[in-house]
């Protein structure tokens, strides 16, 4: 236990100099399981939305720098700042071009990249998320259930009464399982 | 099938985890992702190539332009999408007809409503309008936007909020804001440039290329803005009801 937090130990690694980066771990853990464990499809979903968060976490992280602030220039960077010389009549260009304004250093602020990519990741989550939930709401109109294993089954039904099949043989009986009695809807 | 299932997560966390070992510690500022040249070009360069102090919405509107400009056709086809699935096969099972109750709009909640629409209203639009210089732009803008009208639709009825913003004019609406954001890149063509290379747009407004960037950012943020305030309420209307328009939450 005394060595524990020593550097260059496992614990240190993971948990105080990674954290971040194990939480991801954690959460996708959690999402793939209820992917691929969950009967309900809408557990499934949310199993999907926790993945999803669990990517986002991973990409902030990233974008993380020590000492360096919001990805929105300080005045003494801000080309509109008060640091900034103004034009006579009160424009908003630079009035004095012979006086350029010093670039800031890549350090002084995250990283705006994976900020971008997980805002458009998050709009377009909410977008497919509305998306899988109406195909979830149609299969519930369709079957009268979304839970996976009654689902097969009430499409094994409807194969054997119509005799057409989309699956092999050998598939099917793989997946013909009897659905659980009573199982809450 | 659980056990198959459980080995997999444990054996993809174990693998993940080992990976996470050899990743730079966190807020690391030699890390490959802080000093890669991509990153520190655009916090160098912003301000000097787009006057714009936000960095994330000059990456966002300007430099991927084209990422952000299909990322909103993938909202506006993903509503259409939601509508057209959820509009097939409503014969097929109506058995929630009865449980539906007819309520009288509370009184204390559509006073409240009433007083806190138009400022998340006007929120919205300080959201988007102000994008550039503080954290902002059309996306947060327009869901703020979006759930000012699910607002109205909670507390009175969705029917209200359908007579206010119908479904027609929210897709029409949402068409519009693509509209707008393929149209500045078009007229990028017609000024001599690239598609959605703003800074041409000078020769036609009265400003430096610099600040026709920063302008023609904040176009394309109105066009995103009414796209997906748009979607968000289509989305709530259309799932809520199950595609029936009628009854809701």
């Amino acid at each position: 236990m005394i060595g524990m937090f020593e550097e260059g130990s496992i614990f240190t690694q993971l948990f105080v100099e990674r954290l971040n980066y194990f939480i991801y771990v954690v959460l996708l853990m959690i999402g793939l399981w209820a992917m691929i464990a969950k009967n309900n499809l809408i557990k499934k979903l949310i199993g999907m939305s926790v993945f999803q968060t669990a990517i986002i976490l991973f990409y902030v992280s990233i974008a993380v720098k020590e000492g360096a602030t919001i990805p929105i220039y300080l005045p003494e960077h801000d080309p509109h700042g008060s640091h900034q010389p103004v034009g006579a009549e009160g424009s908003l260009e630079i009035a004095d071009q012979s006086l350029p304004m010093q670039p800031p250093a890549p350090s002084a602020y995250t990283n705006p990249l994976p900020h971008v990519l997980m805002l458009t990741a998050i709009v377009v989550g909410v977008a497919t998320l509305g998306l899988a939930l109406s195909l979830c709401l149609r299969i519930y109109r369709a079957y009268g259930t979304i839970e996976e294993d009654e689902l097969l089954a009430k499409l094994e039904e409807v194969d054997a009464r119509t005799g057409s099949s989309m699956r092999s043989g050998r598939r099917r009986r793989a997946f013909a399982k009897k659905p659980k009695e009573g199982r809450a809807r | 099938m659980k056990k198959v299932a459980f080995v997999m997560v444990l054996l993809v966390g174990l693998l993940l985890a080992l990976a996470v070992r050899d990743f730079p510690a966190w807020a690391d500022r030699n890390s490959p992702a802080s000093q890669s040249p991509v990153s520190s070009y655009y916090v160098s360069n912003t301000g000097a190539d787009t006057q714009v102090p936000n960095l994330v919405t000059a990456v966002l509107a300007d430099y991927r332009g084209f990422d952000t400009m299909l990322e909103t056709v993938v909202v506006f086809i993903a509503g259409l999408a939601v509508w057209a699935v959820l509009q097939g096969g409503r014969t097929v099972r109506s058995r929630n007809r009865g449980d539906q109750v007819q309520f009288e709009p509370d009184l204390i909640v559509t006073n409240t409503v009433r007083l806190i629409v138009p400022v998340i209203q006007i929120f919205a639009l300080y959201v988007l309008a102000h994008g550039h210089v503080s954290p902002g732009g059309g996306f947060q803008g327009g869901v703020a936007m979006g759930a000012s009208f699910i607002l109205v639709a909670l507390g009175w009825s969705l029917r209200e909020a359908l007579y206010r913003f119908p479904l027609e004019r929210c897709f029409a609406v949402a068409g519009i804001g693509i509209l707008i954001y393929a149209g500045i890149g078009l007229l990028c063509i017609f000024c001599g440039g690239e598609f959605l290379d703003y800074a041409h747009l000078s020769s036609v407004l009265p400003v430096s290329p610099q600040m026709a960037r920063y302008h023609a950012m904040l176009g394309v943020e109105i066009g995103v803005g009414f796209t997906v305030s748009a979607i968000m309420f289509a989305l709530y209307a259309c799932l809520s009801t199950g595609g029936r328009m009628k009854g809701g939450l």
